[in-house]
Parts: structure tokens; C-alpha cells; sequence
């Protein structure tokens, strides 16, 4: 059968057609605001005026001029450094603790799985109290075990650490991950480790933990972009005297992107906000490249021999 | 000698089983505490819950906290506010994304691969940098303090679920839209009768990461709502916080009965859906 060249149009017409509506959605919603955010990133720009260029000021200004940029990208770093590999362990740990036959498993992964699909500001609320230095349940659990606990989000110490407990809280999503990739491994693999007589920690670090590698790396860089944008919980739990306040005390919680909420939403400078969005991106960028090179070095991945 | 050394083995049978649930049943305690905690503390009042040692079922149990919530804020409309905004936007992207799979999957255009490309780079890019340009045309389009910056993006496909769709229609055999086409049927027709009937499963993962995603999204009404009678249930919540939290003594029991009340629908759908949760992750996730 011959395919005439109306064929070929109305081939194209109706595929056109079909993603017609993510096609705008790219160019209004996507491609469109990037060039718009560079362009507004060499503006000074309050919305009430006309925007006014000053090309690499902003860049200038948040390199050279601006002790909180750096104080937000400290806790960020802190905050990304902590939580990332902390909450990685966790859930490895209950993934393979829930990779077994027992009975009843499907309970304990309900409950582990719960508190990651739940509301962030309810969880951000439930937190502050939990987190309240007299009256807390965790002041309370730890005064039963004899130790006066600190003041958690009151304390420029202990804002961090309180909120990277936190976090822990919600690793049920990559634990999830995690458990179907250890369910995806061949009890063969197993059988023959043990008839050459390999111990249980040998098993772990040969078979195990290669064979999931790839969704640990998946886990890895989806924390890692996750962390770099913490804001709900910092914008719900830190404010102590109302707007403007968010990111106490004294800026210790000032995450990144709340800071760049503050400038956008707060401040009104749109364009001063626009280059950190820029440089976040670029950071966020690195991380990423950087951990897919170094994924070269550790994570496995099997290659179905039919494919080859 | 042979007997001895099954009782070893047994012995760590049974030894290996003891820790397991051991570790399982503390950590699911620890787990569970926060929310136990949150119940037990919306049902005290102001003198019971700062006493120590802490009561975990008071002796009275305080549920007019539950009214005494609902009347700081308008909760029950911003049940209808969100559930409104979550139904369209639901609509929307069901619609829009697997029109969009659809068209990447099976129709052969020009550019096909290199756009599909690009949809998949979208992903990538991290919302900071396109938010402030989209609330900047938002703002010119007169939208902010209405639901179109919630609802109309929607409309117009989200390249996470035309990724996720697209893969579940490359499994279903060209062989049905070739008869149909024999038939007589038209594209569009062999889409939604024929095609989408068939993705049930993907479009269940979709609606209810969907769901996840704009029922507990603060964000944006965050940034788009000012109306009090406007809000979301996350920004309601918030609201309440900051007046309770800017009021003196802070009643505790009052912001946890308010938020089990907002935590509710999501634990009912969590139960409800559990099963698409795990799938969509793993359809999310890379596998093997």
C-alpha cells in the first residue's frame, strides 16, 4: 500500500493535534518563562513599574553583597548534607527488614509508607508541637530517659537537626522503591551464594546492594533535588512573629528557597529572586551531573542478554 | 551429630525471626507515635495537655476541639474550595496527558522523537525558574486571587504523567487501533473507546498522584490566593496556625484537631488506593 502525501499531512495534522495541549502547555508554561526568567534575572523589577535592565547586577550583588545568600546556601548544604544520606540509610534498612516472608508485613509497611503521602503543613504543625521544648512529646520521651532536651526550633543549634529529624519521618517513599527492587532479585542469586557458603554480610554487599544499585542512585538523586528545595516545613514552623518572620532564629532555617520566596513574594524583587532561581538551578545541575559520573563507579546495571 | 545440627539451625531459624519482628515492631512504634500523639493531643484542652506526666487518653475527651477548629476557620468551605480545585485539575490532566501519551505513542508525526524529548527535559527543570515568569503572567492576565493559575496548567499536559502513560500504551498491541482504523473509526474515537478503557490501571496511578499532588499543594495557593474565603485547606491550616501561634497561649489542641481534620481525606484515600501508590512509584522509579 502506497502512503500518498495527504496521507502524510493528515498524519502529521492529527499528531499535532493529539499534543496540541501539552505543546502550548510547553510553550507558555515551559520554554516561554525560562527565557522570560533569564531575561528578568538582569532586571530590577518590583511589578509596580516597568522593569528596569542592569544586566549582571543581580549575579553581582548576590556574590559580593549579600550575607544571607550565603547563609541560606549554608543551611541548605547542611540541611541536604544530613538528611540526604541519613534518610537513604533508613530507608534501605527498612526495606530490607520488610523484604521478608513474615506475617503480618503488609502492616508494618503500611505503617512506615503512611507518614510520606501525608499533608506537609498538617505534618509541619504536628511537628511544632512535637518539637515544643516544655510540653513536646520528644522533650517528654527524653526527660523519661533522664536528658533535659534542647530547644529544638527555638535554638539556632538545633533548628536543623530538628527538621532533618523530621525528614526522616517521610523516607516511606524510597523504602518503597527500594523494597520492589530487592523483590526484583532472583532467588537463584541467593541459592548459589549460599551453596558456595557466603555469609549473610557477604550476600548484602554482593549481591544485595548491587543489584538494587540503580534504585538507590534513582533515590539518591531524587532526595537530593528534593532537599535543595526544603521550604513548606520551614515556612510553616519557623515563623515565630508572623510574616517576614519565616526562616528564625536568626535565619538558621533560611533555606533557599524560602529565602527566595522572600524576595519574590514578600520583597517584590522579581529580579534579584529570578537569579537565585538561576543559580539554584546551576547548583542543583551540578549535583546531579556530578553524581551521575560517580554513579559510573557503583551502580549496576544488568543487561538483558536478549538485548544484546 | 546430624541432630545437633538441625537444633542450630532451628535455633537460628527462630533467632533470625525474633530479631526481625523485634526491630519491626519498635520501629513501627516509633513510626506510629507522631500520629498518635496528634489524636491524643486534639482531644484534651488547655489544662490536661500540659500536664506531666502527659495523659495519653485524657480522662475527659475534649471533641468540641474539633467545633472550636471550625470556627477560627471556615473548614468545611475549603474542603469544597480544595475539592473543587483537586476534581477540575484531575479532569484536566487525564485529559490533557493522555491525549498528549496517545499522540507520542501512536501517531507517527514529524519531530515526534525531538519533542518527546524536550518533554522529557521539562522534567528536569526545577519550578523555581519558571515560578516567578508564570506569576508574573498570571498577574498580567488579572488571575491572581482566582483558581485559573491552579487549574488552567492542568489543561495543558504534565510531562511526568504523559511519560507514565505513554509507556502503559507502547504495551498495548498496535493490532486493536489497526482494526479499528480498518473499521472505519476515527483516531480520536479509537482513543477514548478503544485505548484509554484499556490504560485503566495507568489512569488510576494518575489520579491519584494527582490527587496527592494538588490536594496537599500549598505552594500555589500560597502564592495566587489572598481571599480568606478563597483558601485551600493547606493555606486555611496555615492561617489558623499563624492566628492561634500570634494569640498568647497557644492552644495546641485546637491546631491538632484542626489538623487531623485535614489529614483525614488523605488517609482515606491512602487506604483506599494504597496499591496505586506503590505501582506509581515503581513506574516513577527505574526498575532493575
Amino acid at each position: 500500500m502506497k502512503i500518498s502525501i495527504s496521507d502524510r499531512a493528515k498524519r502529521n495534522i492529527e499528531g499535532y493535534l493529539f499534543i496540541s495541549p501539552w505543546l502550548i502547555g510547553f510553550v507558555f508554561l515551559s520554554a516561554g518563562p525560562i527565557v522570560f526568567s533569564l531575561f528578568m534575572s538582569g532586571t530590577r523589577w518590583s511589578l509596580l513599574s516597568a522593569p528596569q535592565w542592569i544586566g549582571m547586577e543581580n549575579y553581582h550583588t548576590l556574590l559580593f553583597d549579600d550575607p544571607l545568600f550565603y547563609t541560606s546556601l549554608w543551611n541548605t548544604a547542611y540541611y541536604v548534607f544530613f538528611s540526604v544520606p541519613l534518610g537513604m540509610l533508613l530507608s534501605l534498612l527498612l526495606a530490607i527488614l520488610l523484604n521478608q516472608r513474615l506475617r503480618g508485613i503488609s502492616i508494618f509497611r503500611t505503617i512506615f509508607f503512611l507518614p510520606s503521602v501525608t499533608n506537609m503543613v498538617a505534618v509541619s504543625i504536628l511537628w511544632m508541637w512535637i518539637f515544643n521544648p516544655e510540653f513536646g512529646l520528644l522533650n517528654r520521651a527524653l526527660e523519661w530517659f533522664g536528658i533535659a532536651g534542647p530547644l529544638w526550633l527555638q535554638s539556632e543549634t538545633w533548628s536543623k537537626p530538628a527538621l532533618i529529624l523530621m525528614s526522616l519521618w517521610g523516607v516511606g517513599g524510597g523504602m518503597i522503591i527500594n523494597l520492589a527492587a530487592l523483590q526484583g532479585i532472583p532467588e537463584e542469586l541467593y541459592e548459589a551464594a549460599s551453596l558456595d557458603g557466603a555469609k549473610s554480610w557477604r550476600r548484602l554487599f554482593h549481591i544485595t546492594l548491587p543489584m538494587i544499585s540503580p534504585a538507590l542512585f534513582f533515590n539518591l538523586i531524587m532526595n537530593i533535588i528534593g532537599s535543595f528545595q526544603v521550604f513548606t516545613q520551614a515556612l510553616v514552623m519557623t515563623a515565630s512573629s508572623g510574616q517576614g518572620s519565616e526562616g528564625g532564629p536568626n535565619n538558621s532555617t533560611l533555606f533557599f528557597v524560602l529565602y527566595l520566596y522572600k524576595k519574590a513574594f514578600q520583597q517584590f524583587k522579581m529580579g534579584y529572586a529570578s537569579s537565585l532561581a538561576w543559580v539554584l538551578f546551576i547548583i542543583i545541575l551540578l549535583f546531579t551531573l556530578i553524581q551521575f559520573l560517580l554513579s559510573q563507579r557503583w551502580v549496576y546495571y544488568q543487561t538483558d542478554e536478549r538485548l544484546k | 551429630m546430624t541432630e545437633y545440627r538441625q537444633q542450630q539451625i532451628h535455633f537460628a531459624k527462630y533467632l533470625k525471626l525474633g530479631i526481625s519482628y523485634s526491630t519491626l515492631i519498635i520501629l513501627s512504634l516509633i513510626f506510629m507515635t507522631p500520629l498518635l500523639w496528634l489524636l491524643s493531643s486534639s482531644l484534651h484542652n488547655l489544662d490536661s495537655i500540659f500536664a506531666v506526666p502527659y495523659q495519653w487518653i485524657p480522662d475527659k475527651l475534649h471533641w468540641d476541639n474539633y467545633q472550636t477548629a471550625m470556627t477560627i476557620i471556615p473548614l468545611g468551605r475549603y474542603f469544597l474550595n480544595t475539592s473543587f480545585i483537586t476534581v477540575t485539575v484531575i479532569i484536566g490532566t487525564v485529559l490533557s496527558s493522555s491525549l498528549a501519551a496517545y499522540g507520542f505513542a501512536r501517531l507517527n508525526f514529524k519531530g515526534r522523537k525531538v519533542l518527546f524529548s524536550l518533554c522529557i527535559a521539562t522534567m528536569l527543570l526545577p519550578g523555581q525558574i519558571t515560578m516567578i515568569p508564570l506569576y508574573v503572567m498570571f498577574a498580567k492576565l488579572g488571575w491572581v486571587d482566582t483558581y485559573f493559575p491552579l487549574i488552567v496548567p492542568a489543561f495543558l499536559g504534565s510531562p511526568f504523567y504523559i511519560f507514565l502513560l505513554r509507556q502503559f500504551f507502547l504495551s498495548i498491541p498496535y493490532e486493536y487501533d489497526e482494526a479499528a482504523l480498518l473499521d472505519g473509526a476515527s483516531r480520536l474515537r479509537i482513543f477514548w473507546s478503544i485505548i484509554l478503557p484499556m490504560a485503566r490501571p495507568a489512569v488510576a496511578t494518575v489520579v491519584v498522584f494527582s490527587f496527592v499532588g494538588v490536594w496537599n499543594d500549598f505552594f500555589n495557593p500560597l502564592i495566587y490566593i489572598n481571599s480568606i474565603e478563597k483558601a485551600t485547606l493547606t493555606l486555611g491550616l496555615n492561617m489558623l496556625k499563624t492566628q492561634i501561634i500570634g494569640s498568647g497561649v497557644t492552644q495546641w489542641h485546637v491546631m491538632m484537631a484542626a489538623s487531623v481534620l485535614v489529614l483525614i481525606p488523605n488517609i482515606v484515600v491512602f487506604f483506599l488506593a494504597q496499591r496505586h501508590f506503590m505501582k506509581g512509584i515503581n513506574v516513577g522509579g527505574l526498575r532493575g
